[in-house]
């Protein structure tokens, strides 16, 4: 049984950490986005 | 699209729970493997989303080729990379898997190899990406999955081409399993396609945003430029 609890445990540890690390690049681009927006208002034309 | 956003999320949490049931109580225990057997509602799930991710990505790979575009471009990173995820966890379950079964965490058999080969040539892929300052990375990036997506059809017929460690196929050309095995099989591919949707999505839009960012620097780039040389942007 401990394989197999293993394997769903892992599973999801997987899919949580690309989570997190997609979280994180989201709120660097924010960041970045914010800054931009900040130093040169007109440098978003959309 | 945000609340049709949280109406599939919503939705996955369901179909995800309702599978995992599926498999854990609802599926019966195999014969010969014993509970560990379950392990099949993960891995195989997985590896199916895996490749049916690796074949849009080939796809769009093919149209970006033809026409482009930065949208295309953007899905096909998020497909390749949410693939990747996926592909993970097949290599991860399968030998937790295989140590209670076949006494041994891996072995270099033609279909464990080849999805190994599989998950390089998709980790080269995004590396590529990642870490090429070439114009043409997109379009490199395009090729290179092109050309890595042939492993697929390999993996797939592995089992079925070499005397593989690795079980010969269960459907498709094997005996098939209980209906109940098969419910819960069906389920889990359901669930986990939907979650790789989700992430996919997420995935798309954090692309899209960094390449109006990357856009965005262009144009202060060339006002930068503009005004060092003395004329209006």
């Amino acid at each position: 049984m401990k394989f197999l609890y293993a394997a769903y445990a892992v599973t999801w540890l997987i899919h949580i950490g690309y989570l997190s690390i997609l979280t994180a690049r989201g709120r660097r681009l924010r960041e970045e986005v914010e800054q931009l927006r900040r130093e040169k208002p007109d440098a978003f034309t959309g | 699209m945000r609340r049709a956003f949280l109406l599939l999320s919503l939705a996955t949490l369901a179909l995800l729970s309702y599978a995992l049931y599926q498999a854990m109580v609802v599926a019966p225990t195999e014969a010969t493997m014993g509970e560990v057997q379950r392990i099949f509602y993960y891995h195989v799930p997985s590896a199916v989303v895996a490749f049916t991710l690796f074949a849009i990505n080939f796809l769009l790979s093919i149209v970006y080729v033809a026409r482009r575009s930065p949208r295309v471009d953007a899905l096909a990173v998020s497909t390749a990379e949410v693939g990747v995820v996926f592909c993970t966890v097949v290599l991860v379950t399968g030998p937790l898997w295989a140590r209670p079964v076949w006494g041994i965490w891996w072995t270099w058999d033609a279909r464990l190899t080849s999805t190994l080969l599989l998950w390089l040539i998709y980790v080269s892929y995004l590396l590529l990406r990642r870490y090429s300052t070439s114009g043409q990375t997109p379009l490199l990036a395009a090729v290179l999955a092109i050309f890595g997506f042939l492993d697929v059809p390999f993996v797939y017929l592995a089992n079925r081409l070499f005397r593989t460690q690795h079980p010969q196929p269960v459907y498709f050309g094997g005996g098939g399993a209980d209906p109940r095995m098969t419910h819960a099989l069906l389920l889990n591919m359901a669930a986990f396609a939907c979650f790789a949707l989700l992430v996919c999505w997420v995935r798309y839009n954090l692309e899209r945003g960094r390449q109006e960012l990357d856009d965005a620097y262009g144009v202060r780039a060339r006002q930068g430029n503009a005004r060092s040389a003395g004329v209006s942007p």
